[in-house]
């Protein structure tokens, strides 16, 4: 890497003025990316389309996907195309709807966490701790310390992990298929830390409102270490890989550029704002758990390209085992999670011995615990950019409204701007450089 | 301007008027600046602190209370409706974020469009129609997002039953 190449670290938030923002909107509401057509349309129409009287030349429609192999599971595009060049697109989403929002409405507080886990399943860790958290703010509960710090651990590894299958899927889109098996096989190390902690590789249910579910085992300290030398070391070997090789960088720099402004218009987060040179980090910004308490670097670009996008989530899985470190040094002693009656269920011992304590589980693991009326809205940083969760309480058992705010869902609004006027080879690499997870998309 | 939570509990009956910005009553649940607003005020209010700086758009989604009768922690001057569109917005200069809350009528669930002034909004309210019914004035693109293009109804909403598939055992005759 030369020194312009590598991506800035701790930036100040840039000073933006009121009038290149209305200018960006202008240019977002002007109709000139964004193609607005029915599905039924879409299919009907797909093929040559003669100049119409409006003044539209000749041009093709084109649908990619929903069954693409880079499209990244189910997403469909709706293309206009001008010999080889996109003129107009059309994200069309929702063959994975599954109404898991409804779905959160028939759960018990207890078991949201299953049902957020399965949607952005990338980084399920998460969507655990958006919903633990938003319930915890309503219950008005303290998590003790060291589940602070396991659910620090726990999502930072799944930062890594996430990077590493994104890592894994862009070398796959662009070409280099070599690195879709790295990308696998170190991700693969790190789930098989997952399994360890939370008896699965992914969908995990570890992060729960008022904890966690079990303490780290015996020798996870260990487990950590090795992660900490194995996943550096294949870093360096990628870096060398990729990074400075001229194909890689033809297909990469240049291509998708958005500007912070547009960013900012279009509610993108996440490495697509911070690598228009934006630092803007939730675990900075507005710190949750214990983000106050360690040192890491926000990684932004400079250009707004399909590059820096990568170099951000190559960067970051640095700044993320800077952390996970930092969790081993200072990992406290004490409870995983709260020892509050109302939430907590007896431990597995006392059930044997206790008619009380049997009951107690039950009522919990049957009935729930109520909490509080209220509605809250709590974002955390995922690795896709602002997850947020909303939950209106009614005072019962389950949520009245649950509603996730799904980062790859708002940046997939990007994608029209960025493509317009952009070869069709090169929308594979911008579509991959927004890492849309459709499990979240769709919900 | 971060709030700093307070230990009184949430909507405790304040005396005398409640607190407005920009002529929206605000509430701080839990430290969170809320603000209410209807749909006759609801664009002028998002416009109004976009010029405050709270330039990101971050969420929006439908609530539906129909049947509910929890208390929903609004001011005693602020009519309750069926419907809630809840917007949060985001100051990423000062850090600070704020959540509208516009109450939207069940017989006539029509609010303006957030489109022209934050364009990061056409798939969330393409969501909260789809999901909700609730109807986005000048929106450019009021089509369904994430069901078929052709599905009745608003599945989202409390009346709308979600619905149960039989569960089908292997070795149990189809003759119920």
């Amino acid at each position: 890497m030369t020194a312009t190449d590598t991506p800035r670290t701790d930036a100040p938030a840039p000073v933006l003025d009121l009038g290149a923002l209305d200018a960006a909107r202008a240019r977002l509401t002007s109709d000139q990316a964004v193609l607005r057509m029915s599905e039924h349309d879409a299919e009907q129409l797909s093929g040559y389309q003669g100049p119409t009287e409006e003044g539209l030349a000749d041009r093709m429609i084109m649908n990619m996907g929903p069954v693409h192999p880079s499209t990244h599971g189910v997403l469909r595009l709706v293309l206009e195309m001008d010999g080889e060049t996109v003129l107009r697109s059309k994200p069309v989403m929702g063959y994975l709807h599954t109404g898991m929002e409804k779905q959160a409405e028939q759960l018990s507080y207890l078991q949201g966490p299953t049902n957020v886990t399965r949607m952005d399943y990338a980084s399920p860790l998460f969507n655990e701790l958006a919903f633990s958290l938003a319930t915890e703010t309503l219950l008005g509960i303290e998590v003790p310390e060291r589940a602070q710090w396991i659910r620090m651990l726990m999502t930072e590894l799944n930062r890594i992990s996430s990077h590493l299958l994104f890592m894994a899927t862009n070398g796959m889109d662009i070409g280099a298929v070599g690195m879709m098996l790295y990308g696998w096989r170190e991700r693969e190390e790190v789930l098989r830390f997952f399994e360890m902690v939370t008896g699965l590789r992914m969908n995990h249910n570890y992060i729960r409102p008022g904890g966690v579910a079990a303490d780290l085992p015996d020798g996870w300290r260990d487990e950590v270490r090795s992660l900490l030398e194995v996943i550096p070391e294949r870093l360096e070997e990628w870096d060398t890989l990729l990074t400075g090789q001229p194909i890689w960088r033809e297909r990469l720099q240049g291509v998708g550029v958005i500007t912070t402004e547009e960013a900012l218009s279009l509610g993108a987060t996440g490495p697509i704002l911070r690598s228009t040179g934006m630092a803007w980090d939730l675990r900075r910004d507005q710190p949750y758990l214990r983000y106050d308490d360690v040192e890491f670097d926000v990684v932004v670009g400079t250009y707004g390209d399909c590059f820096d996008r990568y170099a951000i989530r190559l960067a970051e899985m640095y700044e993320s085992m800077k952390i996970v470190r930092q969790c081993l040094d200072k990992m406290p002693a004490g409870d995983y999670r709260v020892q509050d009656k109302k939430v907590t269920p007896p431990p597995r011992a006392r059930i044997d011995e206790s008619m009380e304590a049997l009951i107690h589980h039950f009522k919990i693991f049957t009935e729930g615990y109520k909490v509080p009326e209220g509605e809250v809205y709590v974002a955390v940083e995922s690795p896709r950019g602002e997850l947020g969760c909303y939950i209106v309480s009614d005072g019962t058992s389950k949520p009245m409204r649950m509603h996730v705010r799904a980062p790859s869902f708002v940046n997939l609004q990007t994608l029209p701007h960025m493509m317009r006027d952009s070869f069709l080879a090169d929308t594979v690499a911008i579509i991959s450089s927004v890492d849309p997870i459709m499990g979240e998309v769709d919900r | 301007m971060t709030d700093t939570p307070t230990d009184q509990p949430e909507a405790a009956p304040a005396p005398g008027p409640t607190e407005q910005l920009h002529g929206a009553y605000v509430t701080r649940p839990r430290g969170e600046l809320v603000l209410h607003t209807v749909p006759a005020e609801y664009l002028g209010l998002v416009e109004q602190l976009r010029t405050d700086g709270y330039w990101l758009c971050v969420d929006l989604c439908a609530v539906d209370y129909l049947g509910s009768s929890a208390d929903r922690g609004l001011p005693a001057e602020v009519e309750p409706q069926r419907f809630e569109v809840v917007v949060n917005l985001l100051d990423p200069a000062s850090r600070s974020r704020v959540r509208l809350r516009c109450q939207v009528p069940g017989d006539e669930p029509v609010v303006p469009s957030l489109f022209a002034v934050h364009p990061g909004t056409e798939a969330p309210e393409r969501e909260a129609f789809d999901l909700f019914g609730v109807v986005f004035e000048g929106h450019p693109d009021p089509t369904r997002i994430l069901l078929p293009e052709d599905w009745e109804g608003h599945p989202l909403r409390r009346d709308a039953d979600p619905g149960r598939i039989p569960v089908q055992f292997k070795a149990a005759s189809n003759s119920r």
